[in-house]
């Protein structure tokens, strides 16, 4: 390869953040991974194997760090997901493999299979061997995926393993997605999510960063590759829609995570108020009090029942600090040039279920920040815009429509997978997704080129 | 009433004993200074660390088996008898006795296989105020090539023949110890027991290699880069000592009283081998990995088993279990046991149902949940329609059909089924569920009497010839 920084190089690392985002949960060392791995009761046809979207072999894996085989128990994980070091760290656990695990109607503590996963994969990379696979013999077909996040690396290194060139596009200047810049430091630190990448790399995919894909764009890029996989995640963060909305101070969720991960917002304000309970907005809290703030405040339109964040995400918010106000909608933002406060209405529900604001319950927070999280467009309109031909792809609520189980839109040459088609799940569905939609290709490119 | 208040107290061929307890010749037992802290701890006797003429030892010398987690479940070494002068050792015994006459300590001796070399020292011994003598017809490794040690025990002419000088000379009990490294351990006992001996004590170690370095190539315990085949002891080695207690108990020409040595390493252990007819045991590797503390469980536990099963002394309940192990051609063929999985109990990790399918007899189904049995689903057809199963995260508000979804209860389609129609009863399940008291192993009343196979090849039910080819494995 040529003289390319290596992608964990090319980032600017700011150590006092770094400092403050330390591991949620520290790593195992032998000591501890061996007993660990050896309480796994290798279930048959494992209920943690069936609950991971990407379907790891987790007794498989789990059994190999026992016998210390090290390289073979991440070769096994791998094999499965691609991004398992990536999936280790950011997965909700609690309500995938860790929350399908026997263990849990034995002596309840389940085996703790994201801390072996990470340290099966911290292995290999300490190791320095390089990624158990090679790319397959060059068949002379190519891909262009949208988007490098984590749906479109792992459909292209699927796509590498069959022989399939791979052309990852972006419009960020490094690769992983919400995996790099949208993930909680103290959960999946960006350098990591840099290293899973470049080990990925090795398997020849092309990068194009800085680029952002137009409808005149997508229509070269069809006409010059054999398919098209679309991993383009969602758009922006909703706005509230109410007056004030512009001034400097308010922000979102994103935003702000991208910016303290990449280094280029290294403090906040001292009063900050979240809007959205997802888990987004969580960890947006969660960084703005350990980027300095003195009081974080969640807002919400309900109740903490119907918020979407995980139990254990809410749970966490509030060990760290974060303060929550249910049933309050916010309806203007204060301020002369810059954030002074937040207008909000107490919210009631009526008889027939539906919550309206409260008469004279009106009052105003006084902030210095507030961070939207309410939620995300689609890409949607990108594709409405374009040619009579992307006018072919299925939507659904904004949505692209695929068949699950390979990821082909209703227009055949276009893949796609992950948020964009899901809504926004998590890491691993996107993986999940990317992974069976780069067989599904390749499966298809092979029909295709059988007929002629 | 109530029942007497139960003491370890007994006696042992004649050598009053304040509990069971003793340390096994080794380690823990090489000096005065040792013992007399083993004896504070409450260990009611010490086998001393094998006294001959002083020897060199190699290091390393120790290396073991850990199993899962567990450290040293298996453990070896290449240690030699006493490296120390035999003057001093015996002045320490002597020292040992005066200061606690109550406990018992024996010499365990070792020496060239000469009649005046036996003579000498067991008259130094016994001098030096020994309770008994334990003759060292074990030691594997080193003393082996200089004629002694397990050269002599595995030799029945040998081992009757200074078993006899010993006891040409000696006053106290001779305890004679016997090697495993040999196929039928009846042989030496019965050799011992012409010689005269007035008790037996087994087993000493087991040859062994514990493991190889696959980074060095080098085998355990590394020596300069090289090793030797060392003693085998510790828990792994419990079986293996209880079935040959167990062969020397039922055999008349070899029966004596018996010092039950091998994996002992709580109170569980040593009340199986009383059981079995021991009368003390001895304990080495458990001391040496946790110290001679162990002893006051030793003691506590077994006095309250004693007093929940009213026994008052150990002589109540001593060989107990040895009507209990026959030949296998004794035993009841009519009998029928069938697994019963208990649905409340079961976890769902379905290691019963691989087990059955794959290690037994393909009895174990997965087909609660459906309408009819179907016994044609192998565990390949299972493992494949799960690979194929599609899942997602579920977000709670966006999946509201799980999020009321619990872990606690195994969902029906993950718990097996047995048919109990073609269950042999082999038990392979019951011993892979990791939940206690999940499957139990149940009885199936087959009106049929008791018949064993001995009874058949009298009745003349099997063919001629058979008969021969099922003898035991003695
Ligand atoms: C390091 C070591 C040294 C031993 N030295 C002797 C010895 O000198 N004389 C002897 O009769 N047995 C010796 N043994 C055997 C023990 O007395 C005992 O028979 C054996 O370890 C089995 O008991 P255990 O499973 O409780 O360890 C030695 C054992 C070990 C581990
Ligand atoms: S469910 Fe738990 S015990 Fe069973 S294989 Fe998975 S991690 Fe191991
Ligand atoms: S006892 Fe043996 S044959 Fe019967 S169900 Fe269990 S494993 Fe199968
Ligand atoms: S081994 Fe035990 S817990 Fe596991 S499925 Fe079978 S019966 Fe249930």
């Amino acid at each position: 390869m040529s003289e390319r920084v290596p992608f964990p190089l090319q980032i600017v690392t700011a150590p006092k953040v770094a400092e403050r985002f330390g591991d949620l949960h520290p790593p195992f060392d032998r000591q501890a991974a061996v007993p660990e791995a050896n309480r796994c009761l290798y279930c048959f046809d494992a209920p943690c194997t069936i609950a991971c979207p990407t379907h790891i072999d987790v007794p498989g894996f789990i059994k190999k760090i026992a016998s210390g085989n090290l390289s073979g128990s991440a070769r096994t994980i791998l094999d499965a997901n691609i991004l398992g070091a990536s999936c280790s760290r950011a997965c909700p656990v609690e309500v995938l493999c860790e929350g399908a695990c026997v263990m849990h109607r034995y002596n309840k503590q389940p085996i703790q299979i994201a801390r072996l996963q990470r340290f099966a994969m911290d292995a290999l990379y300490e190791s320095g061997a390089p990624l158990p696979f090679e790319p397959g013999a060059e068949t002379g077909l190519s891909v262009a995926l949208i988007g490098a996040g984590p749906a479109s690396l792992a459909c292209a290194a699927e796509l590498r393993r069959r022989g399939i060139r791979a052309r990852l596009y972006d419009a960020r200047p490094l690769p992983g997605g919400l995996n790099t810049y949208g993930v909680a430091e103290y959960k999946l630190p960006l350098v990591e999510s840099l290293r899973e990448i470049e080990m990925l790399s090795q398997l020849g995919v092309d990068f194009h960063f800085e680029t952002r894909i137009d409808a005149s764009g997508l229509a070269e890029l069809e006409r010059k590759h054999d398919a098209v996989f679309l991993g383009i995640g969602l758009g922006a963060i909703h706005q509230l829609g109410v007056s004030g909305e512009a001034l400097a101070g308010v922000t979102n969720a994103l935003d702000l995570i991208a910016g303290y991960k990449s280094g280029s917002l290294t403090t906040v304000p001292e009063r900050v108020v979240v809007v959205g309970a997802g888990n987004t907005a969580i960890d947006a809290a969660i960084a703005a009090v350990r980027l300095g703030a003195a009081d974080v405040r969640i807002v919400y339109r309900r109740g903490a029942e119907q918020m979407s964040a995980f139990r254990f995400e809410y749970e966490h918010a509030k060990n760290e600090g974060v303060k929550f106000l249910w049933h309050v909608q916010p309806t203007g933002v204060r301020g002369d040039r810059v954030v002074e406060g937040i207008e909000l209405t107490k919210l009631e529900s009526t008889e027939d279920g539906s919550i309206v604001p409260q008469m004279g319950s009106e009052f105003v927070l006084e902030v210095d920040l507030i961070v939207l999280s309410i939620g995300q467009a689609t890409h949607a309109a990108f594709l409405f815009e374009s040619s009579s031909t992307f006018g072919k792809i299925q939507l659904e609520r904004g949505r692209i429509v695929i068949d699950r189980a390979t990821g082909q839109t209703s227009y055949p040459k276009f893949f796609a997978g992950g948020d964009c088609t899901n809504g926004g799940r998590e890491v691993v569905d996107a993986v999940a997704d990317g992974k069976r939609a780069g067989i599904g290709i390749a499966k298809w490119l092979e029909v295709q080129y059988v007929q002629t | 009433m109530s029942r007497p208040k139960p003491t370890l107290a007994s006696t042992f061929c004649g050598i009053e004993c304040l509990n069971p307890f003793w340390l096994a010749s080794a380690p823990p037992t090489n000096c005065g200074e040792q013992v007399m802290r083993a004896f504070d701890a409450g260990w009611g006797g010490a086998v001393w660390k094998t006294i001959g003429e002083p020897i060199t030892n190699v290091s390393s010398r120790y290396s073991s088996i850990d199993w899962e987690g567990r450290r040293m479940m298996g453990f070896n070494n290449i240690e030699l008898i006493s490296d120390r002068p035999i003057e001093v050792n015996l002045q320490e015994i002597a020292e040992v006795k005066r200061r606690y006459p109550k406990h018992v300590v024996i010499a365990s001796l070792m020496v060239e296989s000469k009649r005046e070399s036996w003579h000498d020292i067991v008259q130094r011994a016994e001098d030096a105020g020994a309770d008994g003598l334990e003759l060292n017809f074990g030691c594997p490794h080193g003393m082996s090539e200089r004629g002694m040690g397990s050269a002599v025990g595995q030799v029945p002419e040998y081992c009757e023949q200074i078993t006899g000088w010993v006891k040409e000379k000696a006053r106290t009990p001779v305890i004679v110890k016997l090697t495993p490294n040999i196929s039928d351990i009846r042989v030496p006992a019965r050799a011992a027991k012409r010689g005269g001996a007035d008790a037996l004590s087994a087993i000493n170690t087991i040859n062994s290699i514990t493991g190889i370095d696959l980074d060095t190539f080098q085998p355990n315990p590394n020596v300069d880069g090289k090793s030797s085949h060392g003693g085998y002891c510790g828990p792994a080695v419990k079986p293996i000592a209880l079935n040959m207690v167990q062969q020397i108990q039922a055999d008349a020409a070899s029966v004596l009283p018996l010092s039950g040595i091998g994996g002992i390493g709580s109170w569980r252990d040593a009340t199986e081998f009383i059981l079995l007819g021991c009368n003390t045991v001895q304990v080495c590797t458990a001391a040496m990995h946790y110290g001679y503390r162990i002893v006051e469980d030793m003691q506590d536990g077994l006095l309250n088993w004693m007093g929940e099963k009213g026994f008052a002394t150990i002589e109540d309940f001593r060989g107990l279990s040895l009507p209990n192990v026959l030949e296998w051609k004794q035993l009841n063929l009519n009998y029928q046991i069938v697994a019963r999985i208990h649905k409340d109990l079961c976890i769902g990790c379905q290691l019963c149902y691989t087990a059955c399918w794959d290690g037994a007899h393909q009895c174990i189904h997965l087909d609660r949940t459906a309408a009819a049995p179907d016994t044609t689903r192998t565990p390949g057809i299972v493992e494949a329609e799960s690979a194929r199963r599609i899942s997602t995260t579920p977000i709670p508000k966006l999946d509201a059909e799980t999020s009321g979804r619990t872990n606690a209860i195994t969902p029906l389609e993950r718990i097996p089924r047995v048919d109990e129609d073609h269950c042999v009863g082999c038990n392979l399940c019951s011993l892979v569920c990791p939940v206690e008291n999940c499957i139990t192993m149940e009885r199936i009343d087959k009106d049929l009497p008791f018949e064993s196979w001995e009874e058949r090849v009298a009745k003349g039910l099997v063919p001629t010839g058979a008969s021969e080819v099922m003898s035991t494995n003695t």
